[in-house]
């Protein structure tokens, strides 16, 4: 079963129960008025960003409008050109290309991975599935400074090195565990088919099992993105200097200037920032709910 | 099987001849699919080693040294206990962070957690619109965990912020500058954790969708109005799906990070009101240099996470309800 197939049928059931009574529809417009109200606080936030950076600096930050008095575009290439000497085109360059090798790395090493725990039958099987629903509780700020030690005997600093390596290896564990669940529910007849045909365990995962992972691929793909992309604890500290800066990291850079001017400018940025995620939200909107809700992944 | 066998041994010597051949022929298949296993494993396996459990290790010996990044081998000298002595006598921050971190999970989860299952109480009643809710509530978890979004906190809950011009507009002028007051910059960043209730409201939401209704019927029946109705079919039959929100958000809460660095410009301040135990492992290794000392922290870190956990997993036969087993 694909996980929009999932999704869709999810939005297909009857709704829990159909009450006959009068008040029912009354119910429904007060319901329906309390979800609007709360959703006006959740996007608030969203759309003050958006129409912050469309104002002029006179008025920006203690403006609680969402739309600007008189529209001002000159924040977007002033926050570009913010940083002397460095755009912020080399920050979504590095960005981007960390992102892409993550999704890559990720979809691959964790599909071998998941192959092997969900299909193959091997010694300490069950001892090593245990060891990666462990790891999957690990705090990454718990490895960081031995990782780091490690890295920079490596000489890998300020290289997008430590960002990469690691994910070749499987260590998402949240992705090796979706696509083992996602596995489980190919029917196993498949597999013996193929075994019939002359299969071997690598024919198996050639014919059978990579064609039928491409919604857990896509879905994999999609949260290694956004993720990497949101991340900030590990570029921080392994992308020193400001040529290797990603984007969050060259955000940052707007706090330690907090006077009325440069607020345009970073808002602007920020809202540049979140566009890719924000695309990938209108693309994917389906996938990602449904996603979270196998494996239960956060957003 | 085996009389027959027994009173026909002319016919059984080829089946058994087979048999072997047979169970030959599997057991190099096992053999093949055994090996197949590693070699598909392989990548994972040197993961674990060189990115997890080597790493782990390590740390746990920089914890007992005064090692730092500038100094070399030789220089490391072993301390014993003194980094963990430290932690516990001797760096008040310490305290604080611990304080801050459980201060934040202890309110900004169960509030969370409350805020996604009430939406999802409400959402799971519609009929029209209810996809286009969910995705928009769930647009929060992909965005509120960057720098942006922390950016825009800083700016909202400032002195002269958004929020204050708000609360103006009902004659509150003497509002804290939220962000740079210590009494209420970490309930802003658990307002900021509180935003995000979309990810485990769609839990929820999966959840209460797979609630019979014939339960609901017969509790109408036996004459429970919906109040009872919440309490005795909804809750019970919700537990596993609380629980594992309660876990997973629980963790997170721990390992909160980029706001709280972002809103205090890395201190933690203002007075380490926003001190989260992570910005302290953070500041201690990479701001002090004090590798060893962060190494130390990490481990408590660590293990008190595993003990929570523990702890959740030993509470939870109590209250977690599973419909097809016997408790």
């Amino acid at each position: 079963m694909s996980l929009v197939a999932a999704a869709a049928r999810i939005d297909e059931q009857p709704p829990v129960r159909a009450n006959p009574r009068p008040s029912t529809r009354r119910r429904s417009f007060l319901r329906v008025l309390m979800l609007i109200g709360i959703l006006a606080f959740v996007l608030y936030p969203l759309l003050w960003m958006v129409g912050s950076s469309l104002k002029s600096p006179t008025e920006v930050v203690s403006n609680l409008s969402v739309i600007p008095q008189e529209v001002t575009w000159a924040n977007y290439p002033d926050g570009w050109n913010y940083i002397e000497g460095i755009s912020f085109g080399t920050f979504f360059v590095n960005s981007t290309m960390i992102a892409l090798a993550t999704v890559v790395a990720n979809a691959v090493s964790c599909l071998v991975a998941a192959y092997a725990f969900a299909r193959l039958r091997f010694r300490m099987r069950q001892v090593w599935f245990a060891v990666m629903i462990g790891t999957l509780l690990l705090p990454s700020h718990v490895l960081i400074v031995p990782q780091y030690v490690m890295f920079k005997y490596f000489g890998w600093i300020d290289t997008p090195l430590p960002l990469i390596v690691p994910k070749l290896l499987a260590t998402e564990a949240f992705f090796v565990f979706l696509m083992v669940q996602f596995m489980r529910g190919i029917p196993r007849e498949l597999d013996d088919a193929a075994k019939i045909d002359g299969c071997s365990p690598y024919g198996v995962f050639r014919h059978v099992i990579l064609p039928l992972s491409r919604p857990a691929l896509v879905t994999t793909a999609i949260f290694s993105f956004i993720w990497t992309w949101n991340d900030f604890f590990t570029q921080l500290v392994y992308l020193p200097s400001p040529t290797s800066y990603t984007v969050p990291i060259g955000l940052r850079l707007f706090i330690d200037s907090s006077g009325q001017t440069s607020l345009g400018p970073m808002f602007a940025m920020s809202v540049l920032s979140l566009l890719p995620v924000f695309l990938f939200f209108l693309a994917f909107q389906r996938m990602l709910v449904q996603g979270i809700n196998t494996s239960g992944l956060k957003g | 099987v085996a009389l027959s066998t027994a009173t026909r041994p002319t016919g059984s010597a080829p089946r058994a001849g087979k048999r072997a051949g047979q169970s030959r022929a599997k057991q190099r298949l096992r053999r093949q699919e055994g090996l197949a296993g590693y070699v598909f494993l392989s990548p994972w396996l040197l993961g674990l080693m060189a990115i997890t459990a080597f790493p782990m290790l390590f740390s746990l010996y920089l914890s007992f040294t005064n090692y730092d990044i500038l100094s070399t081998w030789d220089q490391v000298e072993w301390v014993g206990l003194d980094n963990y002595r430290r932690m516990f006598t001797r760096d008040p921050s310490y305290w604080h962070a611990v304080q801050v971190t459980l201060t934040y999970a202890l309110i900004a989860v169960p509030l969370k957690l409350a805020a996604a299952l009430g939406v999802a109480l409400l959402l799971n009643r519609e009929r029209r619109g209810v996809g286009l809710f969910r995705s928009l509530f769930y647009l929060p978890s992909l965005l509120g965990g960057s720098v942006a979004l922390a950016l825009v906190w800083r700016a909202m809950f400032g002195g002269e912020g958004a929020f204050n011009d708000f609360l103006s507009l009902f004659g509150v002028d003497n509002a804290p500058a939220w962000v740079n007051d210590p009494e209420w910059a970490l309930e802003t960043i658990m307002v900021l954790a509180i935003w995000q209730f979309g990810a485990p409201m769609v839990i929820f939401l999966a959840g209460l969708k797979q609630i019979p209704t014939e339960l609901y019927e017969a509790a109408a029946v036996d004459g429970a109005n919906q109040v009872r109705q919440f309490w005795n079919v909804t809750l019970p039959m919700l537990s596993p799906v609380i629980f594992f929100n309660l876990v997973l958000e629980t963790i997170n809460g721990f390992q909160g990070f980029t706001s709280a660095f972002v809103i205090s410009n890395g201190t933690g301040g203002p007075v380490d009101a926003t001190l989260l135990y992570t910005l302290h492992i953070y500041n201690q290794g990479f701001g002090e240099f004090r590798m060893g000392y962060a190494s130390a922290l990490s481990w408590v870190f660590l293990i008190a996470i595993a003990l929570i956990t523990v702890a959740f997993f030993s509470t939870g036969r109590f209250w977690v309800h599973y419909s097809d087993g016997d408790d």
